[in-house]
């Protein structure tokens, strides 16, 4: 632990939150992109927990706490919406889901 | 210099990202996105945040991930479609190395981080209750008093969350929304 700054969990959490956008917006599964949300909010946690333990304050790790706990009711409602989904048009590929575009 | 583990669990957790944002079947990308969020909890208990790491080992790679998987092998989609469009692998590739420069000149070469070592391992319990300590009855203490307004809402909003599921995964009749 001696050696390793705030900047080095920093960049691996930046470095995945970049990966999750670019999963965002390249991907066209419908529940891999949500996964890859999932990426990016579990990579801002990790940045805040960093900031928390350097900081030598407890706050930040409380507010992962609450972050971790809206994020499993949130898997749950979006996963619920996607089934729906999957059961009216019968497709989860978002380049298919264009009732609106037509 | 990070230390050895911090160098084994970060490329770790970015291969596992990286599979989760290639892989062609979905189940492999959910197997990568475990793998990830166990990398992440790994990087916590080296923050001696230890009471997070195991909620996130419980929480994200257990429940949450368990839920994806049900939900990928139940709906069973294919990513039956051909190759990406090269606009797209395009986008993903600028985005993706223009981020990553940005993240790499902030944190690394730009100097707005401070370079000084995290200090003495944190204590396990402490009087002071705004200290960064780990045990987990240091998040108690806090939970019931400083943030006691949120921890009820998060109480409710995971209710509305479980009447929400219910109300949207009962079938509906053919052809009404």
């Amino acid at each position: 632990m001696e050696h390793t700054t705030l900047a080095h969990h920093l960049l691996l959490a930046g470095l995945l939150f970049a990966l999750g956008l670019t999963g965002v917006l390249v991907r066209r599964n419908l529940l891999v992109v949500y996964m890859c949300l999932e990426l990016m909010l579990a990579a801002t946690t990790l940045a805040m927990v960093a900031f928390s333990r350097f900081a030598h304050k407890m706050d930040g790790a409380v507010f992962v706490f609450f972050v971790i706990t809206v994020a499993a009711a949130e898997v749950a409602v979006g996963l619920a919406l996607i089934v729906a989904l999957y059961r009216r048009r019968g497709t989860i590929q978002s380049d298919a889901l264009n009732l609106l575009r037509d | 210099m990070p230390d050895g583990l911090f160098t084994f669990f970060a490329a770790l957790t970015l291969g596992a990202a990286l599979l989760l944002v290639l892989s062609r079947n979905a189940v492999t990308s959910a197997m990568g996105m475990i793998l990830a969020l166990v990398g992440i909890a790994a990087d916590f208990f080296l923050l001696d945040a230890y009471f997070l790491g195991v909620l996130q080992v419980l929480v994200y790679a257990g429940a949450v991930m368990v839920l994806f998987l049900f939900i990928i092998m139940l709906l069973d989609t294919d990513d039956a479609v051909g190759a990406y469009p090269w606009k797209t692998a395009a986008l993903g590739l600028a985005t993706f190395f223009l981020l990553g420069a940005g993240v790499l000149w902030l944190f690394h070469w730009s100097g707005a981080v401070s370079a000084a070592p995290a200090g003495a391992t944190p204590p396990e319990f402490s009087a002071n209750p705004a200290e960064f300590t780990t045990a987990a009855k240091s998040f108690g203490r806090l939970l019931y008093t400083k943030y006691l307004l949120p921890l009820e809402i998060a109480g409710f909003l995971l209710l509305v969350a479980l009447v929400g599921v219910v109300s949207l995964s009962k079938d509906a009749p053919e052809g009404q929304a």
